[in-house]
């Protein structure tokens, strides 16, 4: 075999390489899918519970992927010598779309058994929430907890109500 | 009692003692004065022989095991109305798992004993030697090349294999037993991470790759130099390099995956 096509059976099988890799990054992780999110701006808003949420959960407005779950913490405020506990869940919403400041968020689940995702609601209100706004907890509705609802209906069906 | 306290003693040093001398080995082979464009050709060559000789059978397993991970997903998750969930199952125990693993061992059983056959061969046959006598150094001349060689080649191989295999579990999954190809690939684009799963099952490769390499060249270079040490170095070259292929891998993905802090 001679040098040259030697090397040239080498330099194809190296592309054949590359070309997996894109193949991997664009087809199968959906990497293409990031770029959208490049020009986003960042929002938080205060749960009571948050349920199964985890971070790079999507954010959905009525059904549209408009956003991701950046981080979640644990929000201590002191309240009249009590202190309240509260999710804080920063989510990256993209550039183009704009929400009322009554905009509302719910956690919601994917089906019986999915993933938790954020459902935005945009309210009526003419001003917009600014770049790194905030969504007050009143605003916004705490996860379904299968358990909590399933003693809860057993503690009603007990007591006789 | 005390032979077999002597006997485990022996066994002890004898490893220690073969540890460090690999890692000798490897250090000598490859730290030095490097000539980038005399060495290019003789990694060029090798790349030849231990990539593109390995691509057959790298292709033609990564599609079988893709189609067959298809049909087992399907029938399982078919059960729990699940079946959307087919790509996600696919391409995740690909890329995290099945893409490096198989991959390593098809790389040990095909180019592993392939190198130690060889420089065993040389061994035997006195061409180190004689080479040491011309003044060449078959540390540098013959090892170093083998070693990037396989190094380079094996993430590359990794990574046909997974694509390969995902366009196999497709192939089964939804033009077959007829998943929805939207939700086939949306499922998966949404579950696997380029960062976390994709980068993770690269480092794998590279680690198995160095890891197989390094075993074929140094039992290749330290076997008796007789036909039956030839034979028995090349059977070493497997076994070893399977087992620390598989017992490597169980400790990456508990430090990758498995939430080790």
């Amino acid at each position: 075999m001679s040098n040259r096509s030697l090397e040239i059976a080498v330099g194809l099988f190296v592309t054949l390489g590359v070309i997996a890799l894109l193949v991997l990054a664009v087809k199968v992780s959906g990497l293409s899918q990031f770029s959208f999110y490049e020009n986003n701006y960042a929002l938080t808003a205060d749960f009571e519970n948050i349920g199964g949420l985890k971070p790079r959960a999507k954010v959905s407005i009525g059904g549209v992927h408009v956003g991701r779950v950046k981080s979640i913490e644990l929000n201590q405020q002191a309240v009249n010598q009590g202190l309240l506990f509260s999710a804080r869940v920063q989510l990256l919403i993209d550039d183009h779309v704009k929400l009322p400041q009554d905009t509302q968020a719910d956690i919601l689940t994917a089906g019986l058994l999915g993933d938790n995702y954020i459902g935005l609601s945009p309210g009526f209100s003419e001003q917009l929430l600014s770049p790194d706004g905030h969504i007050a907890i009143e605003n916004t509705n705490s996860a379904i907890v299968l358990e909590e609802l399933i003693s809860k209906f057993t503690s009603t069906k007990a007591s006789g109500f | 009692m005390s032979t077999l306290i002597h006997y485990l003693g022996r066994v002890g040093l004898n490893g220690l003692q073969n540890t460090g001398a690999s890692a000798l080995f490897l250090m000598r082979s490859l730290v030095g004065k490097p000539k980038f464009f005399k060495n290019a050709r003789l990694l060029c060559q090798q790349m030849y022989y231990v990539g593109i000789f390995s691509l057959l059978i790298i292709v033609i397993s990564g599609l079988f095991i893709g189609m067959v991970l298809g049909l087992q997903g399907y029938t399982i998750l078919v059960q729990f109305g699940a079946s959307q969930a087919l790509g996600q199952l696919v391409a995740l125990s690909l890329v995290r798992e099945l893409g490096p693993v198989v991959t390593g061992l098809l790389f040990a059983g095909r180019a592993g004993s392939a190198l130690t056959a060889e420089i065993g061969l040389m061994k035997a046959t006195e061409q180190l030697a004689s080479m040491e006598m011309l003044g060449v150094d078959p540390l540098r001349r013959i090892i170093a090349p083998r070693f990037w060689a396989g190094q380079i080649s094996m993430p590359i191989l990794a990574l046909i294999f997974s694509a390969v295999a995902i366009y196999g579990g497709y192939m089964v999954g939804v033009q077959w037993l007829g998943v929805d190809s939207g939700a086939f690939w949306g499922n998966m684009q949404n579950a696997v991470s380029f960062k976390e799963d994709v980068v993770n099952g690269i480092i794998k490769s590279m680690v198995f790759g160095t890891l197989v390499t390094w075993i074929a060249i140094y039992q290749g270079y330290c076997c008796a130099p007789t036909s039956e040490g030839i034979a028995r170095a090349t059977t070493r070259t497997v076994v070893y390099g399977s087992l620390a292929i598989l017992s490597i891998d169980f400790f990456l993905t508990a430090v990758m995956f498995g939430g080790v802090q």
